[in-house]
C-alpha cells in the first residue's frame, strides 16, 4: 500500500525493500527514506507520549494528493506514505516517507517535498503529555516556510 | 449538514460531530459560522478567531467565501499538526 495510516507500527527496513525491489523498469538507482520519531523533549520539556488525532477519509486523500504530486513533478518509481495515529510513546516511530528513482537528486527532493507537504496539509494533530497534562501542539511558521519554498520555482 | 470539529476545537464544542441544519440563505462558510456562533459558548470560543482555524468542505480545504449547500460536510479545525 503505498498510503497508510494506522496504529500500528510499521518496519521501515522492509517498506525501504519495497522501494528497492525491481519494477517494469528494472532496479531504481535510488531509494530515499525518512522516518520521524516522537521526541521526548519539546522546549525544555519532557515529552512522555502523545496522541495523534486525524481526519479519516481527509487524511488518506490529502496524503494521495500530496503523493500523486511528487510522482507527477519528479521521475519516482514508487512513493510511500505512512502516518500513525493514537497514542504513541516517546522514541517510537510515527511517519515513514520514501520514494524510489532512478536518479538521487529526484528522490531526495520528492523525499523532502512529501515531507513538507505532510506537515502542512495533511490533517493529523499531536497532543503532547507532560507531567501528567496534555496539551494540543501548536502549528509551526517554520512549516508554512518549508512549504512555500516548493512554490517559488 | 453534517459538521465535524477536531482537536482542540472539538473540546470547545464538546462533540466530535453533530448535525446542522442549514438555514434559509445561508450560501457560504462566513455565513455558517455567524450561525455556529450563535448555539452555544463553545461553538463561540472555538469560532471566535477564524484566523486560527481551517476548513474543509467535503473533505477538501475551502476558506470562508466557499460556498455550501445542505448536503455538505464541513469541518473546522486547527492548523495541522502531523508529521
Amino acid at each position: 500500500m503505498t498510503v497508510r495510516v494506522s496504529t500500528e507500527d510499521f518496519d521501515a527496513a522492509a517498506e525501504m525493500a519495497s522501494l528497492a525491489a525491481a519494477g517494469d523498469d528494472g532496479f531504481p538507482g535510488a531509494v530515499v527514506t525518512f522516518t520521524g520519531l516522537v521526541r521526548d523533549i519539546a522546549g525544555d520539556s519532557q515529552i512522555t507520549a502523545m496522541t495523534l488525532e486525524h481526519y479519516p477519509g481527509m487524511t488518506e486523500a490529502e496524503l494521495n494528493r500530496i503523493r500523486d504530486e511528487a510522482m507527477s513533478r519528479w521521475p519516482l518509481s514508487r512513493a510511500i506514505i505512512i502516518h500513525r495515529i493514537g497514542r504513541l510513546m516517546a522514541g517510537e516511530q510515527i511517519v515513514f516517507v520514501g520514494c524510489a528513482s532512478p536518479h538521487r537528486d529526484a528522490a531526495f527532493e520528492a523525499a523532502r517535498f512529501m515531507m513538507d507537504f505532510l506537515k502542512t496539509d495533511a490533517p493529523f494533530w499531536k497532543a503532547e503529555e507532560r507531567d501528567g497534562e496534555v496539551s494540543w501542539v501548536d502549528a509551526r511558521e517554520s512549516d508554512n516556510t518549508a512549504r512555500a519554498r516548493w512554490q517559488q520555482d | 449538514m453534517k459538521l465535524m470539529y477536531f482537536a482542540w476545537m472539538r473540546e470547545h464544542i464538546g462533540s466530535a460531530e453533530e448535525t446542522f441544519d442549514l438555514p434559509q440563505g445561508v450560501a457560504t462558510v462566513a455565513e455558517l459560522v455567524n450561525h455556529l456562533r450563535e448555539i452555544s459558548p463553545g461553538h463561540a470560543k472555538a469560532l471566535s478567531n477564524m484566523e486560527v482555524v481551517r476548513v474543509a468542505v467535503n473533505q477538501s480545504y475551502a476558506d470562508l467565501e466557499t460556498r455550501i449547500t445542505a448536503s455538505d460536510e464541513v469541518a473546522f479545525f486547527p492548523p495541522v499538526t502531523g508529521g
